[in-house]
């Protein structure tokens, strides 16, 4: 086993196997998940016909799409229209390989690389043009105009979340992700994480980044790029079967990954809560799945929760709110860190 | 030997795609060619131990920059232009005439210093050495480069909100 785990050639295939077989597991369960979820908190039953307590669903669902006719609409650009959704989810499935999810260093992250989180952050700025190209290549002027609010959206909402990454930064004084879940290590347990570091700096740095990726990941109440009572479906409009389910699946495994950064940054990463006897038999990767569980049922919360916002003010919460409490909460954390010097 | 490799493809695709950029009819792919050459050109950095600087690359051009190009180019809804009236005959072949001295002088630099080439040490690139040297012996360029940048961003607000 331990001569398995220095070997290369094992290692690595299955660090990759471990992240990629895990996110693409959890997409279906997540389906099943929202929409039970959603179903309790509106009253309803929600999917309980296939399989126990509506398990099979996914499974129904993903037959289903797999047999679909797959309809190619008339007068698209073809090659782009091909190349989007893999085009959205390629990188989609790349950003989590920076990502450590437990203390051991030889099984996660995928690469423990020096510029870390910039890698991550390179990897979603680049999701857009999936969504960006479905709508263009579609041929169609709601895609088009979801595509368009995608983009105009996500390049908005990534400088607040940037900013927010940046104090993280500075209090870690390290762009490797590992490094930031080990700066919040200490004798205090959750006193020693980022969302309680300075308060209640951290903590807004948090809020931030909670606004941030709800946006990012095109969730409800951001969910413009596919608002259904003005744009149809928007992006994903004209595409239909496997191509369809791929817009899909990289949305819930952007929701995992924005999630996990979230778990990452802020709450301790697999650090258990409180650093004595009974939290500390629990391990790290399941400490760290716990946390990204209180996170992805967040997500699924505030689609039950609130309304869509109008486009105006989706730019100026984004523009006039996010963006300058950002950049005064990263001067003052700088300048508590200078002073502690 | 791995390194030697994948130069070789990413030159290839970093050619390509240049040509691409110029020679395609439809803006769109003209710009994804870009996009595709930036890329191409980040991994040519991580070849260079240049980290840092392959993932602003991403960042910033193919991620934020370009993005921004494609978004003009969807909302103006740029189609194929119509071939362009060459009204200067003799605009050709000065062109090409000077493309090919560009080649000629770069492809000199190179050739003239290959052999003084040294390898780049390891820690060049990371985001520690390129803090450093940003902030001692290149702060003034950095900082009047960022002067640059708010001065353009003056600059398009006052063009955007003239009547405001």
């Amino acid at each position: 086993m331990e001569t398995l785990l220095n070997n290369p050639w094992v290692v690595i295939p299955l660090r990759v196997l471990i992240v990629i077989g895990f996110i693409l597991t959890m997409v279906p369960g997540l389906v099943w998940i929202e929409r039970r979820l959603l179903a309790l908190m509106q009253i309803r039953k929600g999917p309980n016909r296939v399989g126990p307590a509506g398990l099979l669903q996914p499974v129904a669902d993903g037959i289903k799409l797999f047999f679909k006719e797959d309809v190619i609409p008339e007068r698209v650009d073809r090659f782009i229209y091909f190349l989007a959704p893999a085009g959205f989810l390629i990188p989609v499935l790349c950003a989590p390989a920076v990502i450590p999810w437990g203390p051991d260093d030889r099984l996660t992250p995928i690469a423990d690389v020096n510029i870390g989180i910039l890698f991550l952050l390179a990897m979603t700025s680049l999701t857009v043009y999936g969504i960006v190209l479905a709508g263009w290549s579609s041929n169609n002027k709601y895609s088009l105009l979801g595509g368009l609010r995608a983009s105009a959206q996500t390049i908005s909402y990534e400088l607040a979340m940037g900013l927010s990454i940046v104090s993280v930064v500075l209090l870690t004084g390290s762009l490797s992700m590992r490094d930031m879940v080990l700066n919040q290590q200490g004798s205090l347990g959750m006193l020693n994480w980022h969302v309680f570091r300075f308060f209640p700096l951290g903590l807004i740095a948090t809020g931030i980044f909670l606004v941030a990726m709800l946006a990012e990941t095109n969730r409800a109440p951001f969910d413009l790029p596919e608002a259904e009572s003005e744009l149809i479906a928007g992006y994903h409009t004209e595409y239909s079967s496997m191509k369809f389910a791929m817009f899909f699946m990289g949305e819930y495994a952007s929701m995992i990954t924005i999630s996990a950064v979230m778990v990452t940054l802020f709450f301790g990463g697999w650090l258990p809560p409180l650093p004595f006897a009974p939290f500390t038999w629990i391990p790290g990767p399941l400490w760290f799945l716990i946390k990204l569980g209180v996170f992805i049922y967040f997500f699924i919360w505030v689609r039950a929760t609130l309304p869509r916002l109008r486009y105006d003010m989706l730019m100026k919460l984004g523009w006039l709110r996010l963006l300058p409490t950002a950049l005064v909460n990263l001067f003052l954390i700088a300048i508590i860190l200078w002073w502690q010097q | 030997m791995f390194g030697q490799i994948l130069f070789g493809i990413m030159a290839l695709v970093i050619v390509v795609t240049s040509i691409g950029v110029v020679a395609v009819r439809n803006p769109v792919r003209s710009a994804l060619n870009l996009v595709a050459n930036f890329f191409a050109l980040a991994v040519l950095y991580l070849l260079l131990y240049a980290q840092f600087v392959a993932a602003v690359q991403v960042i910033v051009y193919a991620g934020a920059i370009m993005v921004l190009f494609l978004f003009t180019i969807m909302l103006l809804n740029l189609g194929a232009p119509a071939e362009l009236a060459e009204r200067f005959e003799w605009k050709r072949p000065i062109t090409w005439g000077l493309a090919l001295l560009f080649v000629i002088v770069l492809a000199g630099g190179v050739f003239a210093r290959l052999g003084e080439a040294q390898p780049a040490p390891e820690d060049i690139g990371t985001v520690q050495m390129v803090g450093k040297y940003l902030f001692t012996d290149w702060v003034y360029p950095f900082e009047l480069t960022s002067v640059l940048l708010l001065i353009a961003i003056v600059g398009a607000i006052v063009m955007a909100k003239r009547r405001l």
